[in-house]
């Protein structure tokens, strides 16, 4: 019952995201020296939005928030992607959580005009 | 030193307290601990692995392919462990009258504990990757070995004791009530894995949200603190939940729960064997 349920909802999802793929906006996030080189990533509310984390290091990193219920490793010099959103105007932090000194904000605004 | 020793804790300690909660669940059933052992060992064995493939792994299906991994191990832990209950929603008075009973062992539950193992595999994969993959940035960048294998040993242990500690303190719960309340943390822990599977799934963009913080409770209790952390792993806490998490993790709670209902209703017990003494507190010396 929950599988067939789960598969539905997966079905239901996936032409959903196929549809919006065209228009789902990137942003990118960079990792350098183990830090964040955007500490605060300005992005539309209400908008579902495609991150790419580049590490640009070959130490691994982990793109952690706990705010957006993320978790990523991004292994050295390699990309990932993220979606995020539709989100509510706010603030949402996120981490390295293998080097917690690496710390850094989503800020998603009321007007509808994409930062970065 | 002391960072790494945190971030390893943090690592072991869910996989820790999985297995603390299925060592609870499999309680009486013989050969249990040979089939859990498996599980770990399997599991940091493809930990290795996974971390060695960690750039291809996360590369694959344009970026998505570690969420998905994640996703598919989480949902495959979801069903063994519904399985494990279901199936002792029929058994556990039974399993428990025998221990009650005889004070052994019992030989039964091959099939759960074949589930219990594949729970175990991968709550050890999916944490010990990570452990691996952190602690191999820490020693490329050099100069630390010493301390990281110090902070590394120290939040290993540290987990495994947290562990060992909600092992013994569950052992404390009356043989009577003891499947009802490891059944009720096990259908809470498999809600909360189900959540964290529709969390990654939303993150590979192939589920939507239905709606991202539809409540914000990380100032009551934040998923930073321990007690926030030790909650997301036990019962799913969520401090800012979206939508679908919610959806999956009710779903999982109400499908398992009616199952287990419906099992329960199926095979009725037997009833109490006459004669049997009542002894309440023959828990207190049962191990």
């Amino acid at each position: 019952m929950s599988l067939r349920l789960s598969s539905l909802t997966l079905l239901v999802g996936l032409s959903a995201s196929t549809l919006a793929f065209a228009a789902t906006p990137t942003l990118e996030l960079i990792i350098q020296n183990q830090q964040f080189t955007t500490r605060e990533l300005s992005l539309p509310a209400d908008t579902k939005i495609k991150l790419v984390v580049h590490n640009q290091d070959s130490l691994p990193a982990e793109f952690e928030s706990y705010d957006l219920s993320r978790e990523v490793v991004v292994p050295g010099h390699s990309s990932v992607t993220v979606y995020i959103g539709p989100l509510s105007p706010g603030r949402y932090n996120f981490f390295n959580d293998f080097n917690h000194a690496a710390q850094g904000w989503v800020v998603a605004e009321p007007v509808a005009h994409p930062g970065n | 030193m002391l960072a790494t020793a945190i971030i390893v804790f943090r690592e072991v300690l869910e996989a820790a307290l999985v297995i603390a909660v299925v060592l609870g669940a499999s309680r009486g059933i013989a050969g249990r601990g040979w089939w859990i052992l498996g599980g770990i060992l399997l599991g940091a064995l493809s930990a290795a692995v996974v971390a060695l493939f960690a750039g291809a792994i996360a590369e694959a299906f344009s970026g998505t392919g570690q969420a998905l991994l994640n996703a598919a191990i989480l949902l495959i832990a979801v069903v063994m462990l519904a399985w494990h209950n279901i199936w002792m929603s029929s058994h556990g008075r039974k399993l428990a009258g025998e221990i009650k009973a005889v004070g052994a062992a019992v030989q039964a539950g091959n099939k759960t504990l074949a589930a219990l193992l594949v729970v175990c595999f991968a709550a050890v994969m999916r944490e010990g990757s990570e452990v691996v993959l952190f602690l191999w940035a820490i020693a490329a960048s050099g100069g630390h070995e010493f301390g990281m294998s110090i902070g590394g040993f120290a939040g290993l242990i540290a987990g495994i004791l947290v562990g060992a500690l909600l092992y013994r303190s569950l052992l404390f719960i009356p043989i009577r009530y003891f499947f009802s309340v490891t059944g009720w943390l096990i259908l809470l822990l498999t809600a909360g894995l189900a959540a964290q599977a529709a969390g990654f799934l939303n993150q590979t963009g192939l589920l939507p949200a239905l709606g991202n913080s539809l409540w914000n409770t990380s100032h009551i209790l934040s998923q930073n603190s321990i007690l926030g952390q030790l909650l997301h792993i036990l019962v799913g806490y969520i401090a800012r939940p979206s939508g679908i998490e919610l959806v999956f993790y009710a779903g999982t709670l109400v499908t398992i729960y009616g199952l287990m209902r419906l099992m329960k209703h199926k095979h009725r017990p037997p009833p109490v064997r006459p004669g049997l003494p009542t002894q309440a507190d023959i828990s207190t010396t049962n191990p």
